[in-house]
């Protein structure tokens, strides 16, 4: 019980970084903004090896693998996706490696 | 001092997540922010997996296999199934997080009651009830969005549709107090699943009701929940890493939630409890309206003529799959020294930021992408305003008819332009089921058609016509 002070301040103030640097995204980025921000929350992966890689009761294993599977998913998809769209962003500018 | 080397990199990974959010900001720096992302991504996967707690490694072997497996063909897509991706990706996330919560506390009964808290209960039942009703919340979005034939597409409504939500919400809530009070009696292992069923049910009830329209701002609620799960999450294990990192995914889907909810001028429990899609059957009967049509030739006389034209883009030109023919009218109205604009309005589409991604594939410089505020205040300049596929974000009834169900919501001020030229599939309403004014207007012509092939009509008209200045020249020596 004691733990859940500290906690609950980095609960706190992850939320307000988070509130400040992406209430100045470009408005341009919201789609890339929203793949990277589910490989991001694909983080829940370190709760999920640890189910599965611990010493623990098969059923308990399977859930676990089945949510790495799940969450591992989501980073390599999420990540490779922002990729792609953001390489495609060009200023139309000579010199930038785009085709106008 | 293992314990410490893990902290550390935790602590190194909750930073570079930081930076990478930072570094959206612009397009100039975006590619570096997934570079941080993959790094803070495998920093916590390598330095978790090494921990001496992890024994069994062919199983994680495995399960990452099957990540990659799946991950790679998803983020191939074509760009207009973007928005069914990312549903999908939500709906992961939720499944990842309930299963790895109802792991903990099977765990938990049967190797250490004593950790089984009331304080980590909350945050365990959080997890899973948030968890599950992402997991059916987003499959049943991803079902509209890709039309999947047995999810319906219009909104579904029943009598006492909010008092049974609340009824079950309730109950939910009582099952919620009971396990926290008493996590390990004899009932509770029984309990449990009841909670499980109950979020699987909430996902799909809270989804049913809302219309294609609304899917931007659910999209977004939908993000948010499955960053609060990973915080839940982070709650049960104490590891601030997931707290940090799903803060962040929380808050950018509130906030992209908030922006939804403002350009369409609506409150967060009027999307998701107020059924839209229904008033308007009323208003199509009052009297027959007249459309005027015109032919892709004629539209492309007047294009010629023309110093400003503005692109409005909505869902039909996702649906036709119409924007590299929309680059390709781009080309042919600047080689005549045309400027031409894009007007992007936030909700356009199906999730934020949906038609700048399509237009940015299709090679068209973002400087040319203008926001509706940027761009509204030129409208009167405008000479052409061409609606590609976009019908209740360029309505007038928003700013004057006081009974439309989108009256009051920002709309890029299409009417004010010189002269109109509206693509359509159909001459149907569009999603939202709602007439639109600017059909009629006197300054306004319709192109009845697929989006992709009007404007291919209108590219070759372009193409072939006598009209540019530079074929004159060429005929001239």
């Amino acid at each position: 019980m004691m733990d859940f002070w500290p906690t609950l301040y980095v609960f706190v103030l992850a939320t307000f970084i988070g509130l400040g640097v992406i209430r100045r995204v470009f408005r341009l980025l919201h789609t890339p903004l929203m793949s990277i921000t589910n490989a991001i929350s694909a983080i829940s992966v370190v709760g999920s090896i640890i189910v599965t890689g611990g010493d623990y009761p098969l059923r308990i294993r399977i859930l676990g693998a089945i949510a790495l599977f799940a969450s591992m998913t989501n980073i390599v998809s999420g990540f490779l996706i922002t990729d792609r769209m953001l390489k495609m962003f060009k200023t139309g500018k000579p010199g930038e490696g785009s085709r106008s | 001092m293992m314990l410490g080397v893990t902290q550390l990199a935790y602590l190194v990974a909750s930073a570079l997540f930081i930076f990478a959010l930072h570094w959206m900001n612009t397009p100039a720096t975006a590619r570096k922010a997934v570079y941080a992302g993959v790094a803070a991504t495998s920093i916590a996967v390598v330095f978790t997996w090494a921990q001496p707690m992890v024994i069994h490694h062919w199983w994680i072997v495995l399960a990452i296999i099957a990540g990659f497996i799946v991950g790679v063909p998803l983020s191939r897509v074509p760009l207009t199934a973007v928005p069914q991706r990312t549903a999908l990706s939500h709906a992961f996330g939720g499944a990842a997080a309930g299963l790895v919560g109802t792991a903990e506390y099977y765990l938990g009964l049967s190797e250490g009651p004593e950790h089984l808290t009331a304080f980590r209960m909350i945050a365990l039942i959080t997890e899973i009830v948030l968890g599950y009703l992402t997991f059916t919340g987003s499959l049943m979005a991803a079902g509209k969005l890709q039309e999947v034939k047995w999810v319906p597409q219009r909104p579904v409504t029943y009598p006492l549709q909010n008092v049974s939500n609340l009824l079950l919400f309730g109950i939910a809530l009582v099952l919620t107090v009971a396990l926290t009070l008493h996590p390990t009696a004899p009932w509770a292992p029984a309990l449990f699943p009841v909670i499980i069923v109950l979020a699987l049910l909430f996902g799909v009830l809270l989804i049913i009701p809302i219309g294609g329209a609304d899917m931007p701002t659910v999209i977004a609620i939908l993000n948010a929940y499955a960053g609060l799960s990973a915080v839940a999450m982070g709650f049960v294990l104490d590891n601030k890493l997931l707290i940090t990192a799903g803060a962040l995914d929380g808050s950018s889907g509130l906030i992209l939630a908030i922006i939804m909810c403002r350009a369409m001028n609506r409150s967060f429990s009027n999307v998701l409890f107020g059924a839209f899609g229904q008033v308007q059957q009323v208003k199509t009967a009052e009297g027959e309206k007249v459309y005027k049509s015109e032919t892709p030739e004629g539209a492309a006389q007047v294009l010629e003529q023309a110093d400003f034209v503005v692109i409005i883009p909505g869902y039909g030109m996702a649906v036709a799959q119409a924007q590299h023919k929309v680059r390709e009218l781009y080309d042919q109205l600047k080689k005549r020294g045309i400027t031409v604009k894009f007007a992007i309005h936030p909700v356009a589409g199906r999730m934020p930021g949906h038609m700048n991604v399509l237009l940015a594939e299709a090679d068209i410089p973002y400087t040319d992408l203008l926001e509706m505020d940027e761009i509204n205040p030129d409208m009167p300049q405008c000479d052409v305003a061409l609606v590609v596929g976009a019908n209740d974000v360029v309505n007038p009834a928003a700013r004057s008819d006081k009974s439309s169900p989108i009256y009051g919501m920002p709309i890029i001020d299409a009417d004010r332009a010189r002269s109109v030229f509206a693509i359509k599939r159909s001459k149907k309403p569009g999603f939202a089921g709602i007439d639109n004014e600017l059909y009629f207007s006197d300054r306004t012509w319709m192109l009845f058609g697929d989006a992709k092939s009007v404007i291919g009509e209108l590219v070759k008209q372009l193409a072939s016509g006598a009209g540019m200045p530079s074929a004159q020249a060429l005929s001239v020596h």
